[in-house]
């Protein structure tokens, strides 16, 4: 029997990702492009994809699309909604898991898992607080890197409290700070704090049931987890391929479809 | 009194409707002689009204005003795509962007704004009815419209009901402010208030509304023979013209077409239903094509609304109604708002709930998330929840709406796997 290959490919607002799965279990590459829907990610994630696996893109078995970009993917067998695909995701990297995290660029969801599947959901408003967006903001206020963030907050000896949940207000709020010279690492872990209590009340409308698993581009941003660890009473497992869960949903999702 | 002007630009005129079913049509009818019903009054010198959409209509039409309705004028024109327009001018006028999209697509109007929606233009107020039952918000707005307009208010204040039941104080107080309404409206009107044509206005108020009611049950069938959709359409009728015979008949009618569809297994719904939702709260009147393309897409119809049989009330006597007037969606407690919006889920068969966080109503949005934990709690359903607005387009996004519309149909159908799996 020959081998099913498929693809997932999760174009979101600021990051287009990709992953290709055999027989719904070994990951046979990955690539990520660092910009989402409406840009050339899209195209540059499939061909860096190509190239990493000798897969073309006509011998792949199924593709299944998702992420805000996902009706762009035309050559997609089908699309499905980011949520479903990290649940999915989630599941296959922590099979215990029951409640799912994702915080995305501009979107903040919590999944409640049932049996690997996803029975309901919360999603952020039209606001973008608790987003990466929300972080790429303050980075940038604070004149340091995302990626740098959880590093810098973890030498805070004293938390800054960023009460504004509004991105607007809050740059306010740490421009102010930086005036009075507060300390960068005390205001950037207000910030994680800040993140993680708005996703925290969104997560209560939920319900949260342990095993807790935090996907998306922020969980790599152990501030932001550590913070949420708190806030919430709950341990969080994250993964390396955490931007990449949603990817892997819809690969797994689009084998599925193949072997019923 | 002075002539409504254009004070912006307009936008261009919307396109023609669709053919509809001659009960539709006889419907549609009714509401454009309410407002040219209006017009004449007006242009013969009689005094008319602009009403709140659950003052007791029974007290005006027995003395034989005419009265037309802020909030169907404010649906028709937001659904037209004129709300944008008017909330701005409204705006301009200093009310703020966070109040009721109604409220200041009114005041706009009330001020003089016209709207490019011809149907929905009406004579400027003589006279304003005010009941607060179903929105706190209105209180200021029609106070505003008088002061603009140097007119009577004539106000019945609905406490708020913390309890299930309504008590006898609510009832005697609401009396009072009944009687007292009935003296103002008859200085108005210049007429004297006769019992026996009341008691005939009553009893079209109630054939109507038993009507409406049965028009509603017929989302009960599986597939049903209407989109709930249907159902937000039709409430302009039950809305201004319930004591009318003509809506009556209109509704009768359409409950005929109905159970003809019933019994051809046809449906209003333009596509197979393959998953029923109730959806809460009021449509995004602006964005309805952007409301209703990923329920088509993924065979979502609603089967259940809370806001349309909330206007079909009926009652034997006085102090019914008076009861009935005190039971609107936003003037009882969460239990009595729960236990009616899940028992037309169970009652319509719904999978699932989707809930519109709506920027122009605070008090609905405000116990919103209590009651969605409850939902799904109580009904074992996938809920979800969507930010909008039902007459500002700028508070509501469609692309955010059509994910969360996926999420929820990819949640319905995992929730019916699981309980198929059990079975």
């Amino acid at each position: 029997m020959s081998d099913i290959i498929t693809m997932g490919i999760d174009v979101g607002s600021t990051a287009s990702k990709c992953i290709v799965l055999k027989n719904g279990k070994e990951i046979m590459g990955k690539a990520l492009i660092p910009v989402g829907a409406g840009t050339s990610g899209p195209e540059r994630v499939v061909k860096e994809i190509v190239e990493t696996t000798g897969i073309k893109i006509e011998d792949m078995n199924y593709i299944l699309a998702t992420g805000y970009g996902r009706n762009s993917i035309t050559f997609a067998n089908q699309q499905m909604s980011e949520l479903s695909c990290h649940a999915k995701g989630a599941h296959f990297l922590f099979p215990e898991v029951r409640t799912v995290i994702d915080i995305g660029g501009q979107d903040v969801k919590v999944m409640q898992i049932e049996n690997g599947a996803m029975v309901n959901f919360q999603m952020n408003d039209k606001c973008a607080a608790g987003t990466g967006r929300f972080l790429d903001v303050m980075a940038r206020v604070l004149e340091v890197k995302v990626s740098d963030l959880a590093m810098l907050g973890s030498h805070s000896t004293k938390r800054v409290a960023i009460s504004s949940t509004c991105t607007v207000f809050a740059e306010s709020e740490v421009i102010s700070q930086l005036a009075q010279s507060t300390d960068k690492c005390d205001i950037i872990n207000g910030i994680h704090h800040s993140v993680a209590s708005r996703v925290v009340g969104l997560a209560h409308r939920v319900g949260v049931r342990d095993m807790v698993v935090m996907t998306g581009g922020v969980a790599q941003n152990a501030g932001v987890v550590k913070a949420l660890q708190e806030e919430l009473g709950h341990t969080i497992h994250t993964s390396p391929l955490t931007q990449y869960v949603g990817a892997l949903g819809a690969a797994i999702f689009a084998y599925q479809k193949c072997s019923k | 009194m002075a002539e409504n002007v254009n004070t912006a630009a307009a936008p261009a005129a919307a396109k023609p409707p669709k053919k509809v079913s001659a009960a539709s049509a006889a419907l549609r009818q009714v509401v454009t002689d309410v407002y040219e019903a209006a017009r004449v009054a007006k242009a013969n010198g009689e005094p008319i009204g602009w009403s709140s959409s659950k003052f007791p209509a029974e007290i005006a039409e027995t003395l034989g005003l005419k009265i037309v309705y802020p909030e169907n004028q404010a649906a028709g024109i937001a659904a037209q795509k004129d709300g944008e327009r008017m909330c701005k001018a409204a705006e301009e006028m200093g009310f703020d962007a966070d109040i009721c999209g109604y409220a200041r697509i009114s005041l706009a109007y009330a001020n003089g704004v016209e709207t490019t929606n011809e149907s929905r233009r009406m004579p400027l107020p003589d006279f304003v009815l005010c009941c607060n039952n179903i929105c706190n918000c209105m209180t200021k707005w029609y106070e505003n419209i008088c002061r603009m307009n140097d007119i009577p208010l004539i106000m019945i204040d609905v406490p708020y009901n913390n309890h299930v039941t309504v008590d006898d104080s609510y009832v005697e107080y609401i009396k009072g402010q009944f009687m007292d309404a009935i003296k103002q409206l008859e200085k108005i009107s210049g007429r004297k208030w006769d019992e026996k044509k009341f008691e005939e206005v009553c009893n079209n108020a109630n054939r109507c509304a038993q009507a409406w009611l049965k028009v509603c049950d017929y989302c009960q069938y599986k597939p049903s023979p209407l989109s709930g959709f249907d159902l937000f359409n039709h409430m302009a009728d039950v809305v201004t013209a319930r004591v009318k015979p003509a809506a009556a008949e209109a509704f009768e009618m359409l409950a005929k077409e109905l159970e003809e569809n019933v019994k051809n297994g046809e449906s209003t719904l333009p596509f197979p239903e393959q998953h029923r939702i109730m959806f809460e709260g009021i449509p995004c009147w602006p964005d309805l094509r952007a409301l209703f393309k990923p329920l088509k897409t993924h065979g979502l119809n609603v089967t259940a609304v809370v806001y349309a049989p909330a206007f079909g009330f009926t009652y034997s006597n006085f102090d019914e109604m008076i009861r009935a007037y005190c039971k609107a969606p936003n003037s009882v407690c969460i239990e009595q708002g729960v236990d009616w919006r899940e028992g037309i889920c169970r009652d319509n068969k719904v999978d699932g709930v989707l809930v519109h966080y709506n920027r122009s109503c605070k008090p609905w949005s405000g116990y919103m998330a209590e009651m969605q934990r409850r939902f799904t709690a109580d009904l074992g359903i996938p809920c979800v929840g969507f930010d909008g607005d039902q007459a500002d387009p700028r508070n509501f996004n469609a692309a955010q709406y059509e994910t969360r519309v996926q999420g929820l149909v990819e949640a319905i159908e995992e929730t019916k796997r699981a309980k198929e799996g059990r079975a």
